[in-house]
């Protein structure tokens, strides 16, 4: 049994999820890597925060609004012009298989 | 079916498009059907470093909403991304709100019967953005990023609704709730209300309750469809389960889509990590804080609510909930029927002229009855005429459509059109003399009870009619004639 923090599984699941082919080197290398990296950070736990409210974000500011105004767009001819492939119109990409997406 | 005493379950996820004019965190404009990829900007299009900045006019929309939907108000919300790929979304992640929803535990309202009204609880309300589009050809899929980043409102309701109606009645009550708002044209045809509900049925069987695996049903984008998806999915789930007797568990919920054309759901397969969104906190966008006088501000935006007002004119104006509905279906018609009300017209007979001349005249121009050009203060005076018996009632939507295009009052265009009903009984006595002496048949026929006896008073009357060019009151008519008959 894999006792590291991240095991070969957990590594295996991540790069699925972030849609990279690893090698099995890679794949052990990581587990190692990813583990000590929490490993270093766990070093917070020993900080006291019961009484602490989560941070939602660094920078003590709220609440950067814009009015609801127009603003020109690209348009088509720029937006698709650093796509691999494109027709003139659309984005191409490779058919979609059924694999359900969306919000 | 019928041996099993079951209960049904459904709880229900709605997406609404907000009606801003830009997109959720970029100023490109929303255009239905634009040029495919021409209201993409670096923002919505995902390229490094392009920073999302939230629309204020959208997080005031879904405040808006969520307080009308009794939801307690978060005074403090952040956005999270939800991570997923998918050729739709070019930053590979969707912001949207995770643990912090604009509003929670809210309740919405709905008719189910004549006068009766449910309450659904809402479980959450909140923002977030929406994909863009894709098109699937043979080979290859075509990809449109402009609907990309469009405000979402996802309202989130407990499993409260316990038949297909009670379902389809609630996302009518809310596209009537957003549309009185201002907050979402809520428009079916533009896919502005999005529908996914979870359904499953607990059946009473040998003394125990057994609960089916829930369902999500994706790809509902009509009040038919979702009616029609529900319903079906339930004896789905029966047969399932008489067949197999799976359960619900940790696990074993299923997602199926709406075939509409064969109108059957059918099972998607979903891999398993499908559902590891890997939420956190966007770093890109700072929390919103909503205090006291932002929500007071956003708050005076509510208005008297479309079931509110159905109630109120059942209760005042003695309507039936049918016509009340109808006329609520819209919220400037709503106004203009009261106003017309209010400046003294009959609350029948003002609702009877918006329901059966108005709306007429209002779809083949296409506007609202209350853009037809006629004044709330004329149409009572309309109304008026036809309870004083001035005009008859086929004469009343001849004035009616005359006035939409016209300044002039309704009793001018009365007499102008010659439509002033005659009601002088001396002279409507001395027509009804000339046609019984003229008709010596027909006064017979009439007379006597026989088959024509119907027929010849209907043409006696008739004859009536035509010499005063139809504008004798045709009541005070068939007084005089009965009168008459009677005494020869
Ligand atoms: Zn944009």
């Amino acid at each position: 049994m894999d006792k590291k923090k991240i095991n070969i599984e957990q590594v295996k699941q991540v790069a699925k999820l972030a849609r990279l082919n690893l090698s099995e080197a890679e794949i052990a290398q990581f587990s190692t890597q990813m583990s000590d990296i929490l490993q270093y950070v766990e070093k917070l736990d020993r900080l006291d925060t019961a009484n602490i409210e989560p941070l939602a974000h660094c920078l003590p500011v709220s609440n950067c609004l814009r009015e609801d105004i127009v603003k020109p767009s690209l348009g088509t001819e720029k937006t698709l012009a650093n796509a691999p492939d494109s027709d003139g119109q659309f984005f191409i990409v490779p058919k979609i298989l059924d694999e359900a997406g969306g919000p | 079916m019928s041996e099993l005493d079951y209960k049904i379950i459904v709880g229900l996820e709605i997406h609404v498009q907000l009606a801003t004019r830009t997109k959720m965190f970029c100023g490109c404009e929303l255009v239905f059907a634009a040029e495919p990829n021409s209201r993409v900007c670096p923002v919505c299009l995902g390229l490094p470093g392009a920073l999302p900045v939230m629309n204020r006019q959208a997080v005031e929309f879904a405040i808006l909403t969520a307080s009308a939907l009794n939801c307690k108000i978060a005074e403090f919300t952040k956005w999270d991304r939800k991570s997923y790929y998918y050729p739709d979304l070019p930053k590979n992640y969707q912001i949207s709100q995770y643990d912090l929803p604009v509003g929670e535990n809210g309740f919405i309202e709905i008719p189910i019967a004549e006068g009766q009204t449910k309450k659904i609880r809402i479980l959450r309300v909140h923002l977030e953005e929406d994909a863009g589009k894709n098109l699937h050809g043979e080979n290859f899929s075509q990809v449109d990023l402009n609907r990309a980043g469009t405000p979402l409102m996802e309202i989130v309701t407990q499993p409260d609704m316990n038949s297909p109606q009670e379902v389809s009645t609630l996302a009518v009550e809310l596209q009537r709730i957003v549309r009185f708002l201002g907050a979402s044209e809520a428009d079916m045809q533009k896919g502005h209300m999005r529908f996914e509900p979870n359904v499953n049925v607990v059946i009473k069987k040998d003394g125990s309750e057994f609960k089916t695996p829930i369902t999500e049903i994706k790809n509902l984008n009509s009040f038919k469809a979702l009616e029609k998806g529900t319903a079906f999915e339930v004896k789905r789930q029966l047969n399932e389960f008489l067949d197999s007797g799976e359960v619900a568990k940790s696990g074993n919920k299923k997602t199926f889509g709406w075939d509409d054309t064969r109108g059957v759901t059918v099972l998607q397969r979903e891999k398993e990590e499908a559902h590891d969104y890997r939420y956190f906190p966007d770093p890109d966008l700072v929390p919103v804080v909503v205090n006291e006088k932002w929500l007071a501000d956003i708050k005076s935006g509510l208005c008297e609510l479309p079931l509110a007002m159905q109630k109120r004119f059942t209760a005042d104006y003695s309507l039936g909930d049918y016509d009340a509905g109808v006329l609520t279906a819209d919220k400037d018609t709503a106004l203009f029927f009261d106003n017309a009300v209010k400046a003294g017209g009959d609350a029948k007979r003002i609702c009877n002229f918006i329901t059966q001349t108005g709306l007429k005249i209002a779809n083949e121009k296409g506007c609202r009855v209350s853009e037809l050009g006629i004044s709330p203060q004329r149409l009572a005076e309309l109304a008026k005429l036809l309870d004083a018996g001035t005009v008859s009632a086929t004469a009343a939507a001849a004035i009616f459509e005359k006035m939409t295009q016209s300044d002039e009052m309704p009793q001018q265009i009365a007499e102008s059109l010659n439509l002033i009903q005659k009601s002088d009984a001396d002279e409507l006595k001395k027509i009804v003399d000339d046609v019984i002496t003229a008709n010596q048949q027909a006064v017979e026929d009439a007379k006597c009870d026989g088959k024509k006896t119907k027929k010849a008073y209907g043409f006696l009357m008739g004859q009536v009619m035509q010499k005063t060019k139809g504008t004798a009151n045709p009541q005070i008519v068939a007084k005089i004639m009965d009168e008459r008959l009677k005494s020869i």
